[in-house]
């Protein structure tokens, strides 16, 4: 570490001030990013609270005035933002309990039961995992509209439970291959059957990795803009992320507004990211760890 | 470890009927079907016409074809290899130094607000990013021309979009790598630090020599999944820049997008899906060979 000496100080005392330059510079370093990370989400809370004749004159950077929040109330109203949050939040906790429900019985029969095939079944998890839904987009699509499910919140909730449970299936099978052997054995010797067993032991037991997935699914879910697009045209049906990223294209908005419309679409996120911090990161590194 | 059919081990498969069909139903079949249309002509309406291998041919001479996967090439270098690269060192830092110097609470505090972007719905990051850059009272060009420069069509105009868009990205995907690293690195064992310092090692070397090698897993892991992400861009293209101007920013995505939705050639559109696929599936299977190869060699 680089450490200044002032040769202003003639006699300096055997443990002298040092000025932390390294930490001082690391510190200006971590701040820097840190601005240019949280960039958009300071300047867009700070114009959506803004008069588009204060913004005209002193410009996006200052802030505002005042507490105007009639850009917000107009944007609102407008797309009748409370119907987006309401399909938004009944289309991702569905996804998430059903997503869960599906990978837990997936992941009990691989990782529990070990059922002859499991690697092969895994694969094939891991595979539709990562399909790119442009190669599932038309075939659904055209599913939708013949079994009468299209433009309905249901054939969203269908698809995205799907690709989740992929997922939590790939994931909750590592984990529960790990679960300790001898509290099956008690279990079975105790005369538990094989679905006392799943919902008394292993469900109980697991619900620390169960949460991690409600959190992911629901937001990945909450998130998700091709199949929302592909599958919800009418606008009484469709979630926050399409609603405002399609209006974008379809208004000419001031500054004001737009800013007023990313704020609707932010919100709700970092509201999760206030409450579900911890579990975000467990959740990040758990889905790396094979 | 039970070796024989144990009770323990028998009855199972039952609980995995309702997810194996429901995987049939949603991917597999839909997925089959893809790869059937691809070898037909189709707008969607009539019935489609078998003409084998010739929407394939023409992807071969289609310069969009062309475009859209060189751009991603683009997106590669600003969704995989900037982030991992960027991530690697961010993290070894905070971890390193900041955790050690000015305490565990510092770090993760840095940390979760380089996350933050990657909560967003990448569609929401797309609108405020086109806010921020739009060109008559966009803030970026109010900065720049607020200290004396020149301000940009950033999105729309071709020589700058792809860029726009490559920034956009890299600010968005910094802090997925960076926490899978910080995870990664908290399983380091602290003694081969040690003892590299005590053979006098720098903080470069050990680095290079033990660090990287150490998280080798979770670098696969990240490069593997950014890449696929990267494959699979499609809400920030459309909403950014709908793949424009001219040809500057599409990708094989959102290519297939307009020709299943806005061109009505479903039969094109599913070919660029279907090589899409064969793409990401080879990249997953490459990767799933050499990591197993590495724990192999390793004994891990």
């Amino acid at each position: 570490m680089t450490t200044i000496s002032s040769d202003l100080t003639a006699a300096p005392p055997r443990r002298s001030f040092q000025f932390p330059v390294g930490k001082i510079l690391a510190l200006v370093f971590l701040l820097a990013l840190m601005v240019i990370m949280l960039f958009p989400f300071a300047i867009v809370i700070i114009n959506a609270f803004k008069t588009p004749v204060e913004y005209a004159n002193s410009g996006p950077l200052s802030l505002p005035g005042g507490f105007y929040t009639q850009g917000l109330v107009d944007f609102w109203n407008r797309v009748d933002f409370t119907n987006k949050l309401y399909n938004s939040t009944i289309i991702a906790v569905t996804v998430a309990v059903l997503g869960i429900a599906l990978s837990l019985l997936n992941a009990f029969a691989l990782g529990i039961g070990r059922v002859r095939g499991r690697v092969a079944f895994l694969i094939f998890f891991l595979m539709a995992n990562t399909l790119p839904q442009e190669a599932l987009a038309y075939p659904l699509y055209y599913f939708a509209k013949y079994f009468g499910i299209y433009n309905n919140r249901i054939s969203v909730i269908l698809v995205m439970t799907v690709i989740q449970s992929a997922f939590g299936t790939y994931l909750l099978t590592s984990v529960l291959s790990t679960f300790p052997r001898e509290i099956l054995e008690a279990a079975l010797i105790d005369g538990c059957n094989k679905v006392q067993l799943l919902f008394h032991i292993v469900a109980p037991i697991s619900r620390p990795t169960l949460q991690v997935l409600f959190v992911f699914f629901f937001i990945w879910t909450w998130n998700e803009f091709f199949l929302p697009m592909i599958l919800l045209v009418s606008t009484s049906n469709q979630t926050v992320p399409l609603a405002i990223a399609v209006l974008q294209g379809q208004f000419n908005m001031d500054a004001t507004t737009s800013s007023a419309s990313a704020l609707l679409g932010l919100l709700p996120c970092i509201v999760f990211f206030l409450l579900f911090q911890r579990t975000l990161t467990r959740g990040v590194t758990a889905g790396s760890i094979k | 470890m039970t070796s024989t059919r144990s009770p323990l081990n028998k009855g199972y498969w039952p609980f995995l009927v309702p997810g194996v069909l429901a995987l049939l139903l949603v991917i597999i079949i839909p997925f089959l079907m893809n790869v059937g249309i691809s070898f037909t002509k189709w707008n969607g309406i009539t019935s489609p016409t078998w003409i084998g291998l010739a929407n394939y041919e023409k992807a071969m001479h289609d310069e969009t074809f062309w475009a859209s996967f060189k751009n991603n090439l683009y997106v590669i270098v600003a969704m995989t290899i900037v982030p991992t690269i960027a991530g690697l060192l961010l993290s070894a830092f905070l971890y390193d130094y900041v955790a050690n110097k000015m305490g565990k609470g510092v770090a993760s505090f840095f940390r979760a607000s380089y996350y933050l972007p990657q909560i967003l719905p990448v569609a929401i990051a797309g609108v405020v990013w086109r806010w921020i850059l739009q060109p008559k009272w966009g803030v970026l060009n109010w900065i720049l021309t607020g200290i004396g420069l020149e301000g940009r069509n950033w999105l729309g105009s071709a020589d700058t979009a792809m860029y726009s868009v490559m920034g956009i990205m890299v600010w968005f995907q910094l802090g997925y790598p960076l926490v899978i690293f910080m995870a990664a690195l908290q399983r380091v064992d602290p003694d081969i630090y040690e003892a590299a310092s005590v053979d006098g090692a720098n903080w470069m070397q050990k680095f290079t020599k033990i660090t990287i090698h150490q998280i080798r897993p979770e670098i696969f892991v990240v490069v593997l999944m950014t890449l696929i992400h990267s494959l699979k861009i499609f809400a920030q293209i459309f909403v950014l820049t709908r793949g424009g101007p001219g040809r500057a920013t599409i990708v094989p995505s959102y290519f297939a997008y307009q020709n299943f939705f806005e061109k009505a050639n479903v039969g094109y559109g599913a070919t660029i899906s279907t090589i899409m696929t064969v793409i990401i599936i080879l990249l997953t299977i490459l990767f799933i060979n050499a990591q197993s190869r590495q724990e192999l060699r390793e004994g891990v």
